[in-house]
């Protein structure tokens, strides 16, 4: 089948390609899902044109992950510094309630009122982390558990429906073919990765998380830094949070972006950035984030209840953070061989 | 004299490359206190760390009261007698004063502590110190001088016959450390062996009933505190005689030309760290500062490069008043800072030796302006070859290089913002002899192109060796200035003697 044509190829060269890269074990990690459910989960690959649009699993797939990919970008930044922020999925609802809110004035009003709020939302949380310097976690804490109550005094506690064209669109239309939140994503990468890798923000961003002293030693500015990554970090979420509300065609402040903060958290850390912050992997947390995204839809697919599909999404990444971990890649090989692990090349993004 | 409690012969201890302890004999008797001195890397640390089985020692004999010790762990060597309490408190903040003296030998019924018991047990460890406080109380409320009275009470709650007490001082004030010694004497008073290791020469003085010098790993001598004056300590220390200090006056010093004044402090002042303070920084010339430890010197280049703020005084820049409010700001004024803890202040442990190289002068040229990657390979290499940088490729993480080798990386950082004026804080610290060699042929060279430095070094002999002027620092104020023919080894440690006398 064609589609076998294309990915398998692609896949093994990815993986020899990063074969001494951080990104080997959750690109391993998707390809055996993947091989998995070629074997045994039928229609997973097929894929067939309608009305000059790609349907298919594998379509869903992107489509549905463009969320948590959204959310990983802003999070991967946000986590390299040392920090978290578990406050985008509350951040989404409100982005997307906003949006619903404002549809009726005019699309450019809508986007912007839900993008802009999502900025505020992202400049309130790094205020609190670098201006006055609390803890990330419990900074971020507090919009997370108001967020969702800002969202519904937005809506007054209703489901706004909205009909669109535009913003319908965002989340369901197609471009070239695939889906336009495809598009978005890569944008977003793309961008993301030329703001870190073209400017210093990259090296200063690795510099606090590893070592916030010595970083302020050297005279960057830190705190800006921190307080720019979580306005990111708002920012991706206010996207993800428009996508969402543009899914269902309204905005309901309950259940849009719940608990995919956890989901974006989740692809950095698979993605192979540390918790702990320094170096991150901004590929890595797509990877990440697809990861997740195929695992869920696998189980949907094999028809496992979404009510104990947490236990063998659970195992899975378990495993590929196992993978990762120093210790046990040491004890491994410890077992091939004895020599000391060579000097590791410098990641990429 | 009274009876041996621990004694030690032979003590041996190697690390890679480096003998740090060398056939040490020494001998702590009860009811006496014994001060260990030395200069940075004489051994003592070794030597309390191989009695406390921190390091467990490769060779020699040790004995608490005629019993073999050989502790592998801090907890044997308490179980042996031997107790120490450290420099920085070691206790947990936010526990009671009860739980920190009781803790891990709590009495138990059933499984539960029996926290009345605990209490009891408290306040008779406090009372043998001559101490009564509220147990109850939370450490972190404590003031750091009441928190090492706490680590004492601990440290002296079990069986201890010998208490080791490293550098206890360096965080209190007089007062603080006239409370500390009445409860050292009483200990000492009641029979135990106390090693008491201090920089403060007039503490040593003041407590101590003799002393053992130790130097580069070595023993140097065990003397009575009364048949050893302060000149002949200091001597010892150093490895000189008085006369032979006298002789090396002048040599490896070039004449001082001094230039231009770049930068000036007048009466630079911040709370609880410098006293008012008068400095002249010129082009072209070293300014050592020599302190003890606690006496300010680091706080001082703290201040000059706006890592704190000063609540008096005013700093000029070439005659303009400025005023730094972050190292950022400094650092575009052209200041340059070695900060002098490696490990925490200055290696961004997981990156490269070329990011950690280029992060300053990428922080000077803001977030916008990147380094081209080409200018950043050539700044590496060039830094490389000029500092003889040993790594095997910039793409190199810098925790796998030597301290050393991260000293220069750092030290090249620095040097790549191409700074007017900068302040080496202890920037051979930890290094061997050979690199130290190669920065101070750094330091000559960097002065005679018509950089201002500061360097902050406690040890006198290199400081002497590298300084136009020294200012010395004590209780965080400048005591005294040397300049020209006073620039030498003697002349500080008379300043440090004199001062320390009075």
């Amino acid at each position: 089948m064609i589609v076998d044509l294309l990915i398998w190829p692609a896949l093994a060269a990815l993986l020899w390609v990063n074969r001494r890269r951080p990104l080997l074990w959750p690109l391993l990690a998707l390809a055996l899902l993947l091989l998995f459910n070629r074997l045994f989960t039928p229609g997973f690959f097929i894929l067939e044109i309608r009305d000059g649009r790609l349907y298919g699993t594998l379509v869903d797939v992107l489509n549905q992950g463009s969320k948590v990919m959204l959310l990983a970008l802003g999070m991967t930044l946000v986590i390299a510094t040392g920090g978290v922020d578990p406050s985008v999925g509350a951040t989404m609802a409100i982005a997307g309630a906003v949006m619903a809110r404002l549809a009726g004035v005019s699309i450019p009003v809508a986007l912007g009122g839900g993008l802009g709020v999502a900025l505020l939302a992202g400049a309130w949380n790094g205020l609190l982390v670098s201006a006055f310097r609390i803890q990330p976690i419990i900074a971020t804490l507090i919009l997370m558990v108001a967020g969702r109550g800002v969202a519904q005094l937005v809506t007054d506690g209703q489901i706004i429906n909205f009909e669109q064209p535009a913003l319908v669109y965002l989340g369901n239309g197609s471009l070239l073919g695939l889906p336009f939140t495809l598009a978005l994503v890569l944008g977003m990468f793309v961008l993301t990765a030329l703001l870190v890798r073209r400017t210093a923000l990259g090296l200063f961003i690795e510099a606090i998380g590893d070592n916030e002293t010595a970083a302020r030693f050297t005279g960057l500015p830190a705190r800006p830094v921190k307080f720019l990554v979580y306005v990111f970090a708002g920012f991706c979420a206010g996207l993800a949070g428009l996508v969402a509300a543009s899914n269902i065609k309204s905005a309901d402040a309950n259940h849009i972006g719940l608990y995919l903060e956890l989901d974006a958290i989740l692809a950095v850390v698979v993605g192979g950035t540390a918790l702990t912050g320094g170096r991150f992997q901004l590929a890595g947390s797509l990877i990440g984030a697809l990861l997740i995204q195929t695992l869920g839809t696998t189980l949907y697919a094999r028809n496992v209840g979404a009510d104990v599909a947490t236990v063998p999404k659970a195992m899975v990444i378990l495993a590929v953070c196992l993978l990762q971990s120093p210790v046990l890649r040491a004890k491994l090989a410890g077992l091939r061989r004895p020599t000391p692990v060579a000097i590791r090349k410098e990641g990429s993004a | 004299m009274s009876a041996p409690v621990l004694v030690c012969r032979g003590l041996t201890k190697r690390f890679p490359g480096v003998v740090a302890l060398d056939g040490v004999d020494f001998c702590a008797r009860g009811g006496e206190v014994h001060a260990l001195m030395g200069e940075n890397g004489a051994g003592k640390s070794t030597l309390i760390k191989a009695l406390t089985g921190v390091h467990p020692r490769d060779a020699g004999e040790a004995s608490v009261d005629g019993r073999p010790v050989h502790p592998r762990s801090p907890r044997e060597a308490e179980a042996a007698g031997i107790s120490t309490v450290y420099q920085e408190v070691n206790l947990i903040p936010d526990l009671s004063i009860a739980e920190n003296i009781c803790l891990g030998r709590q009495r138990t019924r059933l499984g539960f502590i029996r926290w009345g018991e605990a209490r009891t047990r408290a306040r008779a460890a406090l009372a043998r110190l001559g101490l009564e406080l509220d147990v109850d109380r939370t450490l972190s409320e404590c003031s750091i001088a009441v928190q090492q009275l706490v680590a004492i009470a601990r440290a002296t709650d079990i069986d201890a016959r010998v208490l080791i007490l490293d550098e206890p001082t360096s965080s209190l004030d007089a007062g603080e450390v006239a409370q500390l010694f009445t409860v050292v004497r009483r200990l000492r008073d009641q029979g135990l062996a106390i090693v008491f290791v201090s920089h403060f020469l007039d503490q040593v003085y003041a407590l101590a009933d003799r002393i053992t010098v130790l130097r580069n790993g070595r023993l140097v001598g065990e003397f009575p505190v009364a048949e050893l004056p302060r000149l002949q300590l200091v001597a010892h220390m150093m490895g000189r005689s008085v006369d032979e200090v006298e002789a090396l006056r002048h040599r490896d010093r070039p004449a001082a030309a001094p230039g231009e004044p770049l930068l000036s402090t007048h009466g630079l002042a911040r709370r609880h760290a410098v006293l008012p303070l008068d400095l002249e920084l010129r082009r072209g010339e070293v300014l050592g500062l020599r302190g003890l430890l606690g006496s300010g010197r680091t706080e001082v280049a703290r201040l000059l490069f706006g890592l704190d703020r000063a609540d008096a005084g005013e700093t000029r820049l070439e005659g303009r008043p400025v005023v730094f409010h972050s190292p950022a700001e400094a650092m575009r004024a052209g200041l340059g800072l070695t900060p002098e803890d490696r490990k925490t202040q200055a290696i961004l442990p997981n990156l490269t030796v070329r990011e950690n190289l280029i992060v300053a002068l990428q922080a000077r040229r803001g977030l916008w302006k990147q380094i081209p990657r080409a200018e950043q390979d050539r700044l590496v290499a060039d830094f490389t070859r000029a500092l003889g940088i040993k790594t095997s490729g910039p793409e190199q993480l810098i925790r796998n290089l030597s301290g050393g080798n991260q000293r220069r990386v750092i030290l090249a950082g620095s040097l790549a913002t191409e700074p007017r004026l900068l302040i080496l804080d202890e920037p051979t610290r930890g290094i061997d002899v050979g690199a130290q060699a190669d920065i101070e042929r750094l330091l000559a060279k960097l002065r005679d192109q018509g950089l201002a430095i500061v360097f902050i070094c406690a040890d006198t002999a290199e400081l002497s060796r590298n300084s136009q002027r020294i200012a010395v620092l004590r209780d965080h104020a400048k005591v005294a200035e040397l300049t020209g023919t006073e620039v030498n080894e003697q002349a500080v440690m008379r300043a440090i003697a004199r001062e320390a006398a009075a």
